[in-house]
């Protein structure tokens, strides 16, 4: 039976997987214990889960656990890995480059890094989403110090090339920070294969909890040092201090393990769920176009725009579907999604798209009513559309993918 | 966003869309707003030649929910007012009926002004007719 709402939109978060709860439950019940309590067993057992579950997220990336260091989420890995990198190396150079494309939280602590006298080259990209390598060599200086570029974007699901990315980095010893929250646990990520320094993970997008996610912070050539951005009782290498979040910990290492073991059927079933709901709207509807490229991309992702019509009265017309929207009228400041700007998408289609986040727990049956669905409001939403009209006066349809 | 019961009921159950011959002389044209920004609509009266009252409206638009609602919820409004009664919807009394949060007030403006925009061209057609 299909059960409604349907949840389509995992890269905003993910549900909490079964197996990871229960595996919180004694965390949250009678394992209350601080993990930094050294005189007695509720220390002990607490220190003893959080190690366990630093062993599962550092396998799931290729780390070794003591590089791993748990934070609250993303935005502070993101904030801790550029700052720390930054204020950590000042004396050999004040240069950061990155991308147009990045999330919130890495953009925004560069901007944060340009007042305090650090210069940032954002990178632009392609119309498919991805960096050119050649204006990525051209950008590091003798200053440069830190390369920040995602794994893969939260908004077009696109992966940038981070194993060629890494071989640059390495060649011109600059460090190397990747907001990899969307690409660990979805596609093989390695951070040695991808000569990664630091990482940025989360555990409510790989089907943990919220409120908890990591930094990798390599150890070994070259060693990592950071100058922490939360001071206090030196909790994580110094690097992060703060009472660890254990039942969060303890979930997150337990989701990571199950990435794992099920990454390679789990990621072919999501693409098949996903391809499945591309054709079918494609079946249904003319003029539906894809955004960034669709080799590289995130299995679980779709990102299209509907051509004539506008995003958020599409949200409105598929009440039962959750998704979301690059258009303006879904976000606070009236400006349609910046990723679909920088890639070339013009206003008109960047108000039009909607983005798709397929995961773990979607099924066929689900996708099938979200394309018929969606099919039917498109349909009558272009009934009511000026824009369609003129372009069927003028016999201008598809011209607007030019 | 939650919307008003209001706007949900214009947004499943639009009142007028569609199109009035725009080449007539009886029927006054509006076309507002820009596809960069999110919103186009376009909004047409009929005018009846002796009375002087609009006897048919309809509209099409390209927007959000709010933006629907609004111009559906003039062209309800317009059918049977003269010229001047039509000239006296503001947008503010949109806002009211369909209780548009802040953010969505442009749409009510949006709507006037097609309004507006429709009859100057309504009445474009009969002075360049005489």
């Amino acid at each position: 039976m299909l059960k409604l709402p349907i949840y389509m939109d995992n890269h905003a978060t993910t549900p909490l997987d079964p197996r990871a709860l229960e595996a919180m439950m004694p965390y949250l019940t009678d394992r209350f214990g601080n993990a930094a309590s050294r005189n007695h067993s509720f220390g002990w057992q607490a220190e003893e889960a959080v190690e366990a579950a630093r062993k599962q997220v550092a396998a799931l990336i290729g780390a070794t656990a003591k590089e791993i260091v748990f934070t609250s989420g993303a935005t502070e890995s993101n904030n801790l890995a550029i700052k720390g990198a930054a204020h950590m190396y000042r004396e050999k150079g004040n240069h950061i480059v990155t991308l147009v494309t990045e999330h919130k939280a890495v953009i925004d602590t560069c901007k944060h890094l340009e007042k305090d006298g650090f210069d940032v080259t954002y990178l632009p990209v392609g119309r498919d989403g991805l960096v050119d390598l050649d204006q990525l060599r051209a950008s590091i200086t003798s200053r440069t110090i830190l390369i920040s570029i995602m794994a893969a974007n939260n908004e077009v699901g696109v992966l940038q090339p981070i194993a060629e990315i890494g071989r640059i980095t390495r060649e011109r010893g600059v460090l190397f920070h990747t907001d990899a929250v969307q690409a660990a646990g979805k596609v093989p990520f390695n951070v040695d294969a991808a000569s990664v320094d630091m990482a940025s993970l989360s555990a409510h997008k790989m089907y943990g909890p919220k409120g908890v996610g990591a930094l990798y912070v390599r150890r070994r050539n070259p060693r990592v040092l950071l100058t922490p951005i939360i001071d206090g009782g030196g909790h994580e290498r110094g690097m992060r201090s703060g009472t660890l979040n254990v039942p969060g910990i303890v979930g997150f290492g337990k989701a990571a393990a199950l990435c794992r073991e099920e990454l390679p059927a789990e990621s072919a079933r999501v693409a098949a769920l996903r391809d499945r709901l591309y054709d079918g709207l494609r079946r249904n509807l003319d003029e539906v176009f894809v955004n960034g490229s669709m080799a590289h991309r995130l299995p679980g992702n779709l990102n299209l725009s509907f051509a004539y019509v506008e995003g958020e009265s599409l949200l409105m017309g598929i009440g039962d579907v959750a998704v979301s929207s690059g258009s303006a009228c879904t976000s606070a400041t009236l400006e349609p999604s910046y990723v679909l700007k920088a890639l070339g998408v013009g206003d008109e289609l960047a108000h039009s798209s909607i983005r798709f986040g397929l995961g773990r727990f979607n099924t066929e049956e689900e996708v099938d009513f979200v394309v018929e669905k969606l099919s039917a409001v498109v349909v009558r939403l272009r009934e009511m559309s000026p824009l369609y009209e003129f372009a069927r006066e003028s016999g201008k349809l598809l011209k607007m993918a030019e | 966003m939650s919307y008003s019961e209001k706007v949900i009921e214009h947004y499943n159950n639009p009142r007028n869309v569609g199109a009035l011959p725009k080449d007539d002389a009886t029927v006054g044209t509006g076309l507002v707003g820009a596809p960069e920004c999110g919103d186009v609509m376009k909004l047409q009266v009929r005018v009846n030649p002796d009375t002087g009252v609009i006897d048919d409206a309809k509209f099409k638009t390209f927007g959000c929910g709010s933006a629907i609602a609004s111009s559906s919820l003039a062209t309800e409004w317009l059918k049977g007012k003269t010229l001047e009664q039509a000239l006296e919807i503001k947008n503010v009394d949109i806002v009211q009926e369909l209780s548009l949060p802040p953010v969505k007030i442009h749409c009510s403006v949006l709507a006037e002004d097609a309004i507006k925009a429709a009859i100057a061209d309504y009445k474009r057609k009969q002075g360049n007719g005489k």
